[in-house]
């Protein structure tokens, strides 16, 4: 299939940017929407052209590595999947696409299709974690969990920390991605101890970090390759109003 | 050379004890006097990175990713071993040890496997205590699977994403001491050299991936955890990043590297789909359980599958293998299929592929039972190809996937080069030549956890606390090197791009060093690989400058160590003359086509040792004992 591409170019944090308009030609309909970035991207090293900053590593949906906004779709069409597993024939001859980079002020842009996501890393570094230090403490089967809450906490932890819900929410809130840890963690039973303390800082971070706040559009849920339940958020809102409310001095 | 593996003396039950106590403590005081390099935050690295912090060294940790979560350990998907025994089944630390060496084709360091055996229940209880939501029974108590090559339940997961959430778990604690200050994070940082002072290894040469600029650190000891260089393959199942690059280098300033030839082909990945293709998705092996695997059973069929009667259809492994069926281990089931294929009996648009048939199992148990078992697979594989497999036939072909062989290391994890320790996929040391499904992060997370911690101490009060001198003329000396090696490959301003040089080497490793191989085959790769390598400096093309984001240095740099490895490969395989595991050479084969091991010429690592660019590498050898493993033939009829 020919395709019309409308890229975002943009040379370092600082520039402006804008769409540059691309042609691909004679692309299968098998080959992934990564791979056709492949494509485009040696024919423009072939002609001298600098080619386009995409990240992507695994490209099998689970590192979290991809992530573009393919006609105002962040991870594009596809419900339930990443960029990387988006593949061409959910496209036609002679369609236009248009491609950016996630927009939000925490994700700075890098270069091009490329944003710096260390935001997340720094509210995960607040409190996202059980405090244990190395020494396997006792047996792991000495902590019964019903199969209910370990089915449910598997369902929170299975982000992929790729910030698609952040791209898609008007407020660029970060809501999604941090309720997923606050309920793996405060759902298990190893959870506990921390658990107040942890919905306080990892908030806190996350707005210290520039993200918005949630105001239930349920886009984020939309967007989610791992489709992260918007209970989850529910779920951390009770968790903050409960740590408030015993005003746990940090 | 002296290549002595220090294994400590005594039973072999008793080994890691005694070493543990024999080995030097720092003080409590003096840690922090300590600055530790970790390269890497895979399992193995992020696991390392937290262990040690939390007592109290000052650790740095490098990633070339945009966040340490995103190592490719990430993406195992099923499961991790250990000697619970949760399941009453008879399984006991001897039995994963006697496994792991047998399924390793006798050919790893018996005492190494019984540590890995022997730590393996304590990253059970580590995984679990920090929140990893691993699988469930309805009582609470943890949940098992069973997996090849094995006849005891011992697999721990979780869902089809292990991996990920062992990751998770590394990197939760990782983040926790880098919130504390106790852990520097580097990321989009590659790592370019390893800097040696007197010998030693003191800090390595980095490269920041958005600016270009390139940077050392001294400290007192570098922990590579890397991962391994299925990627010499151009298509594998590995992440587009992985590379061989931070361990090359270490081994061109003198460490040794150990039976390159050992890499894993998966059997049930999805075949390519053309010249685009950038990697292989691997199906879980699990599917092999229900699935049936068949090729037609004549040449130049064209028929779709379900037209193609049960006669003239050749189930060629349970033709072959009548006891274990479609459940042979993974090498076997990869030789097979590239037999059948190549003898053009191949199916799918492009005849690359055997077909993976769940028709039976579906007539058999419903289809709502093959849903609950792999719904999730089912969908991956409609996704990715647009054919319904529970309609018709699954197309799967095997893929590099993992490799065994890595720097050398002795039973401390220290490399050949003093201070330089080697973790995780990166080191040569526990699956000998073929490992078995969900060893893989079960040896990432020992040596990090439950290793390291203790056999690096011992090295540091060595060394003393004195710091290393970031002004030492070895660092100016290997940053220059490295600078003009990237301008070297800027400048060469050729016409072919990175990628088209990586895929021609990837087709030559295929070809010749591959699911089979012949001494005819790997004297004309390594005849191709240096004519090839030479284009590559002379006629590569890379875009953009050294001092911004580029993504295509990135690539160049690593396609030049990858070439230069792959020569080594095939040199490693052409001198093993002996079928073991992963490494099949076509001359010794028994009648049956099966792999003909030589344990009087070859029950020894081979740890090549650099002698210069137009030096051919100088081979060592460590001789492998088996007291506790007896020597036998696998048998799989």
């Amino acid at each position: 299939m020919d395709l019309v591409l409308h890229i975002w170019r943009q040379a370092g944090p600082t520039d402006k940017g804008s769409f540059v308009r691309y042609e691909a030609k004679d692309i299968s309909d098998h080959a992934s929407f990564l791979e056709m970035l492949d494509i485009l991207n040696e024919r423009l090293t072939e002609r001298g052209e600098e080619p386009i900053a995409i990240d992507s590593d695994c490209r099998e949906g689970i590192c979290g590595m991809c992530g573009v906004v393919i006609d105002r779709l962040p991870h594009g069409p596809q419900h339930g999947a990443a960029t990387c597993q988006l593949h061409m024939r959910h496209f036609k001859d002679g369609d236009e696409i248009w491609i950016e980079p996630w927009r939000a002020r925490a994700f700075p842009v890098v270069k091009d299709l490329v944003v710096d996501r260390y935001a997340f890393d720094r509210i995960m570094q607040a409190g996202g974690f059980v405090s244990v230090r190395t020494s396997a403490p006792q047996d792991a089967n000495a902590i019964l969990i019903p199969k209910e809450k370990a089915d449910l906490a598997m369902d929170a932890a299975a982000c992929i920390g790729c910030g698609a819900c952040v791209a898609a929410c008007p407020n660029a809130s970060a809501m999604l991605f941090v309720s997923a840890k606050v309920s793996q963690l405060g759902l298990l039973p190893q959870g506990q101890p921390e658990r107040r303390e942890r919905v306080l800082r990892m908030l806190g971070r996350h707005d210290e970090e520039g993200f918005g706040m949630c105001s239930n559009y349920g886009e984020c849920h939309a967007a989610c390759p791992a489709e992260i339940s918007l209970d989850f958020i529910a779920r951390l809102n009770r968790d903050m109003f409960g740590a408030v409310a015993t005003a746990v001095e940090l | 050379m002296d290549l002595d593996p220090k294994v400590p003396s005594g039973p072999i039950q008793d080994k890691w004890s005694k070493r543990k106590f024999e080995l030097k403590l720092v003080n409590p005081a003096n840690k922090r006097k300590y600055d530790i390099i970790v390269v890497g935050s895979g399992l193995a690295g992020a696991s390392a990175a937290a262990s040690l912090a939390e007592l109290g060294y000052n650790v740095k940790c490098f990633c070339y990713q945009d966040s340490p979560r995103r190592a490719h350990s990430i993406a195992a998907q099923g499961g991790i071993n250990a000697a619970k025994n949760y399941q009453n089944d008879g399984d006991s630390v001897w039995r994963l040890f006697f496994d792991t060496v047998k399924g390793g084709d006798f050919r790893s360091r018996e005492a190494s496997v019984y540590r890995l055996a022997e730590v393996s229940n304590s990253i059970i209880d580590q995984c679990v205590a920090q929140g990893v939501p691993f699988a469930r029974e309805y009582g609470g108590l943890l949940d098992n699977r069973s997996f090849g090559g094995a006849q005891v339940s011992r697999t721990f997961y979780a869902r089809g994403q292990t991996g990920q959430q062992l990751l998770l778990g590394a990197y939760s604690a990782l983040a926790k001491q880098v919130g504390l200050g106790m852990v520097e994070m580097f990321t989009r940082a590659e790592m370019l050299d390893i800097v040696l002072v007197g010998g030693e290894a003191r800090g390595i040469v980095v490269r920041d991936m958005v600016t270009g600029t390139i940077s050392s650190h001294a400290a007192h000891a570098v922990v590579l955890a890397t991962g391994g260089y299925s990627r010499v393959f151009f298509l594998s199942t590995n992440a587009m990043g992985c590379n061989v690059t931070a361990a090359w280098r270490a081994h061109r300033r003198g460490a040794l590297f150990a039976n390159p030839c050992f890499t894993q082909i998966h059997p049930t990945c999805i075949p390519t789909s053309g010249d685009y293709q950038s990697k292989l998705t691997l199906m879980s092996e699990s599917l092999r359980n229900d699935g049936r695997i068949w090729v037609p059973a004549k040449t130049g069929e064209t028929r779709p599958a379900n037209d193609i009667p049960e006669g003239e259809r050749d189930y060629y492994l349970e033709r072959l293998y009548p006891s274990f069926g479609n459940l042979t281990p993974r090498d076997i089931a990869s030789r097979r299929a590239k037999e059948v294929v190549d003898d053009g009996r191949g199916v799918g648009e492009l005849k690359n592929g055997v077909y993976l048939d769940f028709r039976d199992a579906i007539q058999r148990l419903g289809k709502r039972v093959i849903e609950e078992r792999y719904g999730n697979l089912f969908e991956m594989y409609e996704r990715i190809t647009g054919e319904d497999p529970y309609r018709v036939p699954m197309r799967i072909y095997p893929a590099p996937h993992y490799t065994m062989g890595g720097l050398w290391v002795d039973y401390n994890l220290e490399s050949t080069t003093p201070g330089l320790f080697v973790l995780g996929e990166a080191n040569f040391s526990d699956h000998g030549a073929n490992r078995l499904g969900a060893s893989a992060l079960m040896q990432g997370l020992a040596d990090g956890y439950f290793v390291i911690p203790y056999t690096i101490a011992d090295y540091l009060v060595r060394v003393g606390p004195e710091k290393t001198d970031p002004a030492d003329p070895a660092f100016g000396d290997t940053e220059r090197e490295a600078k003009s090696r990237i301008a070297k490959l800027l400048g060469a301003n050729g016409t072919r791009t990175v990628d088209s040089f990586h895929r021609e080497l990837g087709q030559i490793v295929w070809d010749n060093c591959g699911m089979a191989r012949s001494r005819e085959g790997l004297e004309n790769a390594l005849r191709e690989i240096p004519v090839l390598r030479e284009k590559f400096w002379k006629e590569v093309m890379v875009p953009g400058s050294g001092e911004e984001f580029n993504q295509s240095l990135e690539r160049a740099g690593r396609v030049a160590d990858l070439m230069e490895l792959a020569e080594l490969m095939c040199r490693d395989a052409l001198h093993r003359e002996e079928s073991a595991g992963g490494h099949f050479r076509v001359e010794h084969q028994t009648e049956e086509g099966e792999a003909r091991r030589d344990d009087e010429g070859f029950a020894h690592v081979a740890a090549w040792e650099w002698a210069g660019p137009k030096a051919e590498h100088r081979l060592h050898k460590e001789p492998l004992e088996f007291e506790y493993v007896p020597l036998s033939q696998r048998s799989y009829k």
